[in-house]
């Protein structure tokens, strides 16, 4: 199954529409929190951006943790949310290693389902939705020839 | 968040305490531009001072913001230091979208604090934070403390302000997260003036979206005109600073204190030239896939066995224009340089420029000497520049501290008016002509975007003066419109009046969405009231001879044609303020 990479974020300029179209598309939010993929400056602006997202752990931690059985293992890595079994108590949020999941004020849980769907908005090409083999050699423009510009 | 009134958060800093208040007028004046005036006339002072502890600064944001891409921009709105009138001045960064995510409309911010403070604002957050240790730093240290000691990385605005503002000069600008600026007319000096050196705004809010799928289908159809046609490309390329070719070309560029418009040394400082050598990177504000915030680098030697540092600057035409070309400053590492140094000191960069050229030809002409300038002004020798800017941001002596105030103030003292380049206030990177000189001498914010005076310029001869005040009128009616949505006016080219009305409607604004016009004309007449209303008489302005001695590619200046435009110009304003007769006539 694809998952969602964010290989190029040198290129971000710290617009949020990935973010904005995550949550205006996903989850019906006017937000730049309620949404899988968010991003903040590595320490100031002048140091540039990082996205915080799932990496589409298997085993998940977050599953692991997860009382209900809401968030369930999802093939290929990640994970799949039923919303309706979560009693929000927030430990999907702790256990996540990389501070992947968002809860709002209400402690609803907000992570990224891998679906893609934020990337045709991001204005540089730094997110990739494609297979994903760890460990396997870079495929698509990450295999291109260095120096390539594109038009 | 949708809703018919405005959700505004009234901070007392004298009291320490704020309120939340809801005011009706979303149909009426729709939001950013419309709103800050009219906020102003409801809690400004307009016969006190601007210092006065009363005053209001005052940052409002519009009904599309955050909805729809460009709609980045926020207004804060002030009395000016500059000329103690009311005034408006705009920046992106993030702090459009901090505010919507924290769920106001607007903020007003009166009193002073009792110690230097930092005001903390989030959807569940609102706090006056003693800062006293900030007090002194640099807008870079100041930056990366707060940063430091605020939660929010990402999703908050940091506005600031540096020494310039602390010490109140009307050119001292309020920083929006480190690559934009509340720039001109002296809202830094309004915040110093306040004991305010910073202000953060934490967008932790959220909300759910309209019904149906109307929304989503108007938003992609905006994001691909952004993003997938060649109409944003001049910002997104090479940015703003194509535009110093272009006006080369034109014979239109101010070079070294608008004695030319024209010289080859300016390829020098292209945007070809930045992007080229100098560019590094570029940014977006919150909200924008444009991304026309281009960052230049520059590398310093600090030590002979080669040790270097290096900074990151963000570049535009109208800063490369006041200390590059007019300054005789052709080099784009040491435009960058002069860069720096203002935004650091927390300085506007246009006015200062535009200040220190009239120095420079004061001091080449003998009417002041280097006893006042204490460093050798000279067009091209930056290094006396970067001195100079760290002389008007502190006020060093009695020259720099008038010079730091205006152009204006520092020829009415020393002499040299009629080559003072001031327009309304230190002039923008445009010579096309009588039309701009004119919009930008009179226009509201004394900006080159209150209305298109340099495209009608450009336009064939023989228009009447009655033509150019209508476009004048019709122009700003516009733009007063998208700035008070809150749009980038970089997208006024997607944000035709078809397209606000049914973004607007498919948010659930369709009151407003049916109204466009009378809104529109409603604000503009608003905005000068409250400008008129707070001693502003444009009657009075007056244009530098300099002005009238440039030649363009049209040739020379019509003066005939500019003192009628500006006389003209100036009764329309009157009669766009004295639309209300109830509204506080102009104090003679």
């Amino acid at each position: 199954m694809k998952i969602l990479t964010t290989p190029r974020m040198e290129r971000c300029i710290g617009c949020h529409s990935c973010s904005l179209a995550c949550a205006r598309l996903v989850h019906k939010r006017l937000s730049w929190d309620t949404a899988g993929i968010r991003i903040r400056s590595s320490g100031g602006l002048s140091t540039g951006f990082d996205a915080r997202l799932c990496l589409a752990c298997d085993p998940a931690p977050c599953v692991m943790a997860c009382p209900t059985g809401a968030f369930s293992q999802r093939k290929g890595g990640g994970v799949v949310v039923r919303k309706r079994l979560c009693i929000r108590c927030g430990a999907c949020a702790k256990a996540c290693p990389v501070d992947a999941i968002y809860l709002d004020a209400n402690g609803e849980p907000f992570v990224c389902l891998h679906c893609g769907r934020c990337v045709p908005y991001c204005p540089h090409d730094c997110l990739e939705h494609s297979e994903f083999s760890r460990g396997a050699a870079p495929a698509g423009k990450e295999a291109a020839v260095a120096g390539e510009v594109e038009s | 968040m949708i809703r018919e009134y405005f959700r505004v958060l009234l901070v007392d800093l004298s009291a320490g305490r704020s309120t939340i208040t809801d005011i009706d007028g979303r149909d009426t004046v729709a939001g950013g531009s419309g709103l800050a005036a009219m906020l102003f006339e409801k809690y400004g002072i307009p016969d006190k001072p601007w210092n006065e502890l009363g005053q209001p600064l005052i940052f409002a944001i519009g009904p599309l913001t955050g909805y729809f891409p460009l709609m980045s921009k926020t207004v804060c709105a002030f009395k000016s230091p500059y000329h103690d009138q009311f005034a408006e001045s705009h920046a992106g960064g993030r702090s459009a979208l901090s505010m919507r995510f924290a769920d106001f409309d607007a903020l007003v911010i009166t009193g002073r604090a009792k110690s230097p403070s930092a005001l903390i604002v989030g959807s569940r957050h609102i706090e006056i934070k003693d800062v006293h240790y900030l007090w002194g730093t640099d807008l870079y240290v100041a930056g990366k403390m707060l940063r430091r000691m605020l939660p929010g990385s990402g999703h908050r605005t940091i506005l600031r302000i540096g020494p310039a503002g602390e010490r109140q000069s009307p050119m001292a600008c309020i920083n929006a997260d480190t690559y934009r600026h509340f720039g001109r007319l002296g809202a830094g000096a309004v915040m110093g003036s306040k004991n305010l050196k910073g202000i953060m705004i934490h967008g932790d809010g959220s909300f759910l979206l309209p019904e149906g799928n109307e929304y989503a289908k108007v938003f992609d159809k905006v994001y691909r005109d952004m993003t997938d046609t060649d109409m944003m490309s001049k910002y997104h390329n090479l940015g703003t600073p194509g535009n110093v070719r272009v006006m080369n070309d034109l014979k239109a560029l101010p070079i070294r204190n608008l004695q030319s418009t024209a010289d080859p040394a300016t390829e020098g400082i292209t945007g070809e030239r930045f992007a080229e050598v100098a560019l590094l990177r570029n940014a977006a504000c919150a909200g924008c896939p444009v991304g026309c915030i281009h960052i230049g680098f520059v590398r310093e030697r600090f030590r002979e066995e080669n040790r270097y540092i290096y900074r990151q600057i963000s570049y535009d035409h109208e800063l490369i224009f006041a200390v590059g070309s007019m300054l005789g400053v052709m080099d784009c590492f040491e435009v960058l340089k002069l860069i720096d140094v203002a935004e650091k000191m927390g300085l506007d960069v246009m006015s200062p420029g535009v200040a220190l050229a009239w120095a420079t030809e004061a001091l080449a002409k003998g009417i002041i000497t280097e006893k006042e300038t204490l460093v050798p002004l000279a067009f091209g020798n930056a290094a006396s520049y970067q001195a100079a800017l760290q002389h008007m941001a502190y006020g060093t002596n009695e020259f720099y501290e008038l010079l730091s105030q205006s152009t204006e103030k520092a020829a009415e003292r020393y002499g040299g008016g009629d080559f003072a380049c001031v327009l309304g206030q230190e002039m923008a990177g445009y010579a096309t002509g009588e039309t701009f000189f004119v919009s930008q001498a009179l226009g509201l914010r004394h900006s080159h975007l209150d209305a298109g005076g340099y495209s009608y310029d450009q336009k064939p001869k023989g228009r009447t003066i009655e033509d150019a005040v209508k476009f004048l009128v019709k122009d700003e009616k516009g733009r007063v419109f998208l700035t008070s949505m809150v749009s980038c006016l970089f997208a006024r080219g997607v944000y035709s009046d078809e397209v606000l009305c049914s973004c607007l409607k498919s948010v659930g604004y369709g009151a407003l969405a049916d109204n466009m016009d009378a809104v529109a004309g409603e604000i503009q007449r608003l905005r000068w009231k409250m400008r008129v209303g707070s001693g502003y008489r444009p009657e009075d302005v007056s244009i530098p001879k300099r002005f009238t001695e440039v030649t363009t590619w049209k040739g020379q200046i019509d003066s005939v044609f500019l003192a009628g435009l500006k006389d003209q110009y100036a009764s329309a304003i009157r009669a766009l303020a004295d639309t209300d007769k109830d509204m506080a006539k102009s104090p003679s």
